[in-house]
């Protein structure tokens, strides 16, 4: 009984926590981090350009995106073929300026600490957009993750709990379909699967579904697809 | 050693079915009182007395017999929708959920007696309280503007007459009239819905008084999809619209509702109509139970409990909970966490993760919409926004009708998910 076994490990306190999302970094100590910026780079309201750009705003800004800021070529060459400053490209950046983009002209040697780089993250991310109020902002969490037992993939969908992950779908599916989107009722399971994983794997192309389904485990997309063979 | 999600879901069941001891003995069945019949409120009373199957005792407290959303107002604005299609009864809650659904003014909370108030007299009991009573707004923050000039220059941003008002008054401007708009400060409802708003009334005024002027005057550096309300706006309306942003005064803003002025840093402005949308807050009856923190109250991430008291839950325009925008989409999405964990408090029901997500569509002119959306977590301090997309600048027009024909989908999706 798979059940109880789990209920003897939720017992012993292994619950606790799981399916949260992870914080980017903790913004307290890497104001402390900071420090080691702070020299060439101000932050916070009436942050000014100094010998390095402000840091105000960055979180989506083209590299090399400020105006007024003279920038090495290098770095406004990056911008100009795309590279935004993210999570992830800052923390390379921060990483080893100079091996990211060989002619920049941040001399600093770098953050060899993941995490005082992902706390460093999470302090600057603190003076960018805020995502309630300005929703397409970056995030602020990193998405939990999803590990899979194979030997789960074999189990039934779990249709109570696809049930419940169902709310989200009935925000915009009717069961008869609406203009513009879909009806998702009584399909078969094995259809109702390959949808949501070619969404999830980025072959069907729409945002919202992108999104959806980037989210759901194989556990999720059985559970659904269980539920909506037949809801009623 | 790493748990799975199946794993989660195995052992929250268990430890409920180990741990609850049912929250209510003996007499009767659990009651859940919800107090406001919108987004949030009809969608967590629907969702807990469908999957409860009559377990438990529903009862929801709104004073409006049809509610009428704000979500598709503008649209009501821009003449593409009628008002009757924005208003939606509650009928079927009652008839088909078995909700008790009381037509009444919630007027306090006793949360030690676990008792509300109706205004109209009585009280009634809960073991579980659920509020989502959307926004009132902040005195004083448009200097000039107060709830009396309401009819002179309407906020329209609740539910109800006020959207109708401001569009007659708009299709009563004369020839090269100028409309106004005094936008709100940081958070409010519906980030994009001021946006939105300036494009309908650009739409309309394109088609019945083409010369008139749409003056924006934002006290907020930037808005939410305004890289392409700006591309739209140059395209579909060109020379019509002007911003103010706080650069050139636009926070240092009064009006004057008599005269029909607005002086912005000092310089008057005549207009012929005027939408001032002041500074919001939690809707009143949040603060008079006590769940506010400032404007806003706070709530658990997982469960959308009020940090205040563990049995009363906030949901939507109301909350303070982190990332997620005040929108009807959110609420919505809010509601159905909350009634997930409220069914397991009381009967023992498994419990399931909290996941949230949001997707706002805007309309910015005839079959061209955008939409933006996020998805969203808790961690242990906030609602957590994990990823997010918003639609391009310059994309082909059958890819924004495409959109806006999604928005409609949506429209009809979440208004039968909240009203059955
Ligand atoms: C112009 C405009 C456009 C919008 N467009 C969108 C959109 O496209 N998409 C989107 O997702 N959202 C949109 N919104 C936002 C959306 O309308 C709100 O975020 C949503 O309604 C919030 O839900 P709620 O449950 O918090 O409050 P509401 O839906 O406002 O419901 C609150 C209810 O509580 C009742 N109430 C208040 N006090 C009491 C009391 N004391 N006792 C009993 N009842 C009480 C009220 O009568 C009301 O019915 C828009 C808003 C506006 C203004
Ligand atoms: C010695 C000075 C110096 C230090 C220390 C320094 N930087 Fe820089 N930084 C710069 C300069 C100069 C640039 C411009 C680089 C260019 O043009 O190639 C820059 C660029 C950047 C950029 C790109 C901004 C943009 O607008 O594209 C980021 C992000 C950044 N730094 C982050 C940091 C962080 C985080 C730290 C601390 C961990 C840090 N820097 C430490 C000098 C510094
Ligand atoms: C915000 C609105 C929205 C939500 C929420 C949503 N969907 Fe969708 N869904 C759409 C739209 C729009 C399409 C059409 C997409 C396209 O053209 O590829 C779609 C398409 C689909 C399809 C493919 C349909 C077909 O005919 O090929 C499936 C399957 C699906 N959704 C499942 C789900 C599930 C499961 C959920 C909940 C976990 C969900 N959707 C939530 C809007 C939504």
């Amino acid at each position: 009984m798979i059940r109880s076994t789990l209920a003897l490990t939720c017992l012993l306190g292994l619950w606790a926590g799981l399916s949260q999302a992870a914080p980017l970094g903790d913004p307290e100590a890497g104001k402390k981090v900071y420090n080691s910026c702070k020299g060439c780079h101000e932050v916070g309201e009436g942050a000014r350009n100094g010998v390095g750009p402000h840091l105000n705003f960055v979180f989506g800004r083209k590299a090399a995106g400020l105006e007024g800021y003279r920038y090495s070529k290098s770095l406004e060459r990056a911008g100009v073929a795309g590279l935004e400053w993210h999570a992830d490209t800052l923390d390379a950046y921060i990483e080893d300026p100079r091996g990211f983009a060989s002619g920049t002209r941040m001399s600093f040697r770098g953050l060899k600490d993941p995490q005082d780089r992902a706390n460093v993250i999470a302090y600057l991310r603190l003076y960018s957009d805020n995502p309630a109020n300005i929703p397409e902002a970056d995030p602020t969490a990193r998405m939990s993750e999803y590990t899979v037992d194979a030997a789960l993939l074999a189990m039934d969908g779990d249709r109570e709990y696809g049930q419940y992950l169902s709310g989200e779908c009935k925000a915009c599916h009717l069961s008869d379909g609406a203009d513009g989107i879909p009806s998702i009722v009584y399909w078969p399971e094995d259809d109702f699967k390959v949808a949501l994983y070619a969404y999830k794997s980025g072959q069907r192309l729409h945002p919202v579904m992108q999104m959806i389904a980037s989210r759901l485990g194989d556990e999720e997309i059985a559970a659904l697809a269980a539920y909506f063979e037949n809801p009623d | 050693m790493k748990l799975n999600r199946r794993t989660f879901i195995g052992t929250t069941a268990a430890l409920a079915a180990v741990m609850s001891a049912p929250a209510v003995m003996g007499q009767g069945k659990p009651r859940v009182v919800v107090i406001g019949g919108g987004a949030g409120g009809a969608t967590a009373a629907r969702y807990i007395a469908q999957d409860s199957a009559g377990a438990i005792d529903v009862t929801l407290i709104e004073p409006q017999t049809t509610y009428y959303t704000c979500f598709f107002s503008n649209l009501y604005l821009g003449g593409f929708k009628e008002i009757s299609d924005l208003g939606h009864s509650y009928a079927k809650l009652a008839s088909d959920y078995g909700i008790n659904v009381v037509h009444d003014m919630a007027a306090g909370v006793d949360r030690t007696a676990k008792t509300v108030t109706l205004a109209g007299g009585g009280t009634v009991a809960y073991d579980k309280l659920i509020v989502s009573p959307g926004i009132d707004f902040v005195d004083g923050s448009v200097p000039g503007w107060s709830v009396d000039a309401q009819d002179k220059m309407p906020h329209a941003y609740k539910g109800g007459t006020q959207v109708e008002l401001l569009k007659a008054q708009i299709m009563a401007m004369p020839a090269g009239g100028v409309f106004a708009m005094v936008a709100p400060p940081n958070p409010y409802r519906c980030p994009p819905g001021p946006y939105e708003r300036i494009s309908m009334v650009g739409h309309l005024l394109k088609v019945n008084n083409p010369t008139a002027k749409i003056l924006l005057v934002d006290p907020k550096e930037k808005y939410s999809k305004q890289g392409l309300f700006e591309e739209g706006w140059a395209k579909h309306y060109p020379g019509m619209i002007e911003r103010i942003g706080p650069d050139f005064g636009a926070a240092n803003v009064s009006v004057d509702p008599a005269a029909m002025t607005v002086t912005i840093d000092g310089t008057v402005e005549q207009v012929h109509a005027c939408n001032v949308i002041p500074a919001q807050k939690a809707g009143m009856i949040a603060a008079a139970a006590g769940l506010t923190d400032g404007n806003w109250a706070p709530v658990n991430p997982v469960d959308m409990s009020s940090k205040m008291d563990p049995d009363v839950y906030v949901l939507g325009d109301a909350t303070n909970q982190g990332d997620m925008p005040k929108s009807g989409f959110s609420a919505n999405s809010q509601a159905k966490v909350c009634a997930n964990a409220v069914r397991g408090a009381l009967t023992g029901s498994r419990v399931f993760p909290a996941k949230y997500s949001n997707t706002c569509w805007s309309l910015i002119a005839p079959e061209d919409g955008v939409k933006v959306g996020a998805a969203y977590e808790p961690t242990d301090e906030k609602i957590a926004s994990v990823s997010s997309f918003i639609s391009q600048t310059g994309e082909d027009a059958a890819l924004r009708k495409a959109t806006y024909e999604e928005s409609e989908g949506w429209y009809t999706g979440i208004t039968t998910d909240m009203f059955g």
